[in-house]
């Protein structure tokens, strides 16, 4: 049993629901981006993503367009990035998903960084830019390096393809919780919950959402029906307005705590 | 012409995910696959709807003014002292380039979706000139999304836009020209994707656009063809075409396929210098260029100017319309089948066919046509006066005297 399904059992055993925490790689840099992997896991994170900067994010939003840009000008690649997630690794035990777009993976080469991504301890990878229909070397190549596809859904989604996305991934499925790029949200919308129940109709693997959740209240409406939220923007905004300051690890670590505090009615 | 590895040369289709051999296909949010495949069966339906054509062919006569002539152009021909030269006159096509054929197409599709909203991408600032025409002749909503650095170069264009009724955003983000327009639309898109209709403007982007735009563009090499025919009793021995995306390429080029012995000669912007960020040859193979490299941009897979990270690369044009990182897949499959060649000419080679065209034609074309005038002047040298060569105007130069003028000024 991989990482992220041996997680999800144990959750589900304990009747909990789980928190991802998304962090761009690099950004402010990353050292710090190691000590952040570490506080989060310490704060409460379940699992967690972590982000590759591509200079051009066309599902993202202002706020990781620019902890992109930020990663990219310290020279981040995809080989130190690896080697973060590996110095990571002695130190937490949780699940890391790496969030990418394709032509930086397609660029290392797909076997490579399939062989030195799970050395590196990376239980899975969702490419946002790839659906089903280009991805069968992709998803063989995954598997045959122990590391799970995960594929996302949409609302726009139809039902026939939302059969094939769920046949497909491993781990678990991220649906959008709506049509938009990432960004934080002051209210989240009723589409989320329609898809993850269409999305619950074809498959039994848990189901995480994300895209707009932002505050403690859009983190325990999520938990209501999905068995994950993954929380991006708010943190990476979080990320910013400390810029390079030392209390950035500090401040993180107390973001995902109030996430996670379920009396906490506010952001 | 059947290669050993079984790719017939003289065709150029796609399988039914958009995939000419490796390149195309559909690498795109998961969110846009619904509108996708809604658009590609859309156009699939008005294929093979005669009354959809018959509307296409109308406006491209009574609005757009087509066909548009093959001009013989004697004093370029007698410069280059060789085969014959003809121009493809897109410059003369309603708003000035060949980029109106594409808009007119897909507005009549938007139409048929009963899309009310229009989005689009510019980098000259042509096809934004052309969509917001198109939206007018429609009552359609429009809006253009076009690089600060594009808006800075090409001002005459968004000036055009607005009396057009587009609403223009300018892009601030990465480098400022056409790419990241491009991916501000598909944000766009992404967002507003229930009421919108992506209106791209080349032959790239993920299925159907690059087979879709080429049908629509097609117009111009079936035009050729006939008047080359009628003109010379024969079939041209090349064509030559500037290559951005690659729409105005490929349809001059497509109606040609099947005709083994016309030559096709794309020709890529060389920019000023062959280092990764000075040019936006795709193709171009020299070390330290970032080209001749697979990759995935904007929803296809073709050839795309990359850093050793999988970054997409800064580009340099003196045209905006050139200045692109990623070329269309088919040229990409016909690149690799050898079916079409690649050259590149540099801004200055450009400037150079420009004021060739200028004082020997009485004609200024756009800085991203002018790319294709001396490569069609060396090859027409090595030729005879009985072959014939078609270069396409894709457009008319107006929009750039004003950046000509300046570059004279800096450099007098
Ligand atoms: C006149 C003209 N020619 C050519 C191009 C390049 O585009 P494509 O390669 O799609 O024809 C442009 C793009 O803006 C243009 O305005």
């Amino acid at each position: 049993m991989g990482r992220i399904e041996a997680k999800f059992a144990d959750l589900k055993r304990r009747g909990r629901r789980a928190l991802i925490p998304f962090v761009t790689a690099g950004d402010p840099d990353l050292p710090t981006t190691e000590l952040l992997l570490a506080e989060l896991a310490r704060a409460g994170a379940d699992l967690i993503e972590v982000g590759v900067p591509f200079s051009d994010p066309v599902a993202d939003g202002p706020v990781i367009q620019r902890a992109s840009e930020r990663a990219l000008r310290n020279g981040v690649t995809l080989s130190a990035l690896l080697g973060c997630v590996a110095g990571s690794r002695h130190r937490l035990e949780i699940p890391i998903v790496l969030f990418s777009y394709f032509n930086p993976l397609l660029q290392f080469g797909l076997e490579r960084l399939a062989s030195e991504a799970r050395t590196a301890g990376v239980d899975g990878i969702l490419v946002t830019d790839l659906i089903p229909e280009e991805a069968s070397d992709w998803e063989k190549i995954l598997q045959a390096n122990a590391i799970d596809p995960i594929f996302l859904v949409a609302p726009t989604t139809s039902d026939a393809r939302l059969k094939q996305i769920t046949g497909r991934t491993r781990g678990f499925i991220y649906a959008i919780s709506r049509t938009g790029v990432t960004g934080a949200r002051e209210e989240m919308t009723g589409a989320a919950e329609a898809l993850v129940r269409r999305v619950r109709d074809c498959t039994d693997l848990p189901v995480a959402v994300g895209f707009g959740v932002t505050t403690a209240k859009h983190v325990r409406d999520v938990w209501r029906y999905a068995d994950a939220a993954v929380v991006g923007s708010a943190i990476v905004q979080e990320i910013e307005r400390c810029g390079s300051n030392d209390q950035v690890v500090r401040r993180v670590g107390e973001l995902v705590r109030r996430l996670l505090r379920t009396e906490d009615d506010g952001a | 012409m059947q290669a050993a590895d079984g790719v017939n040369r003289l065709v150029s289709e796609p399988d039914e995910f958009g995939h000419w051999g490796r390149y195309g296909g559909r690498y795109v949010p998961e969110t846009l696959v619904a509108p996708l495949e809604e658009m590609t069966a859309e156009f699939m339906r008005a294929q093979g709807d005669a009354s959809f054509w018959e509307e296409f062919h109308e406006l491209l006569r009574d609005f757009s003014g087509r066909p548009t002539p093959l001009f013989r152009a004697h004093r370029l021909t007698e410069y280059a002292g060789g085969a014959q030269i003809f121009l493809k006159r897109e410059d003369l096509s309603h708003t000035g380039s060949h980029k109106i054929n594409n808009a007119v197409g897909q507005a009549l599709l938007a139409r048929r979706m009963g899309k009310r909203r229009i989005i689009a991408e510019t980098g000259a600032g042509q096809h934004g000139v052309a969509t917001a025409t198109v939206c007018a002749l429609f009552g359609l909503k429009c809006i253009i999304y076009m690089g600060a650095e594009d808006v800075r170069r090409q001002a005459l264009n968004v000036f055009r836009m607005r009396l057009l009724g587009a609403e223009v955003v300018t892009v601030n983000a990465g480098t400022r020209t056409l790419k990241d327009a491009i991916n501000e639309a598909l944000r766009d898109w992404v967002t507003n994707v229930h009421e919108t209709y992506y209106l791209l403007g080349s032959a790239l982007g993920p299925h159907p656009y690059p087979l879709m735009v080429r049908e629509f563009q097609s117009v111009i090499g079936r035009e050729a063809r006939e008047q080359i025919l009628q003109r010379t009793g024969k079939l041209p021995s090349a064509l030559v075409a500037c290559v951005g995306g690659g729409s105005n390429a490929i349809g001059l080029f497509h109606p040609f396929i099947a005709d083994g012995q016309v030559r096709l000669i794309g020709v890529e912007a060389g920019g000023r210098g062959e280092l990764l960020g000075q040019h936006a040859a795709r193709f171009h193979a020299a070390p330290g260029s970032g080209g001749h490299l697979e990759g995935v941009l904007h929803g296809t897979r073709s050839y795309v100017l990359q850093d050793e990270g999988g970054q997409i690369a800064t580009t340099h044009s003196v045209s905006a319309g050139l200045d692109y990182a990623a070329v269309g897949p088919e040229h990409a499959y016909l690149h690799d089948n050898g079916r079409a060649e690649y050259l590149s000419a540099t801004d200055d080679e450009a400037l150079q066919g420009l004021k060739l065209c200028a004082e020997r034609e009485g004609i200024i074309p756009a800085l991203e046509s002018s790319h294709a005038i001396l490569p069609a002047l060396n090859l027409a040298k090595r030729l005879t006066k009985n072959d014939a060569i078609i270069v396409n105007l894709s457009g008319r130069g107006d929009k750039d005297v004003q950046l000509i003028a300046s570059a004279e000024d800096t450099t007098a």
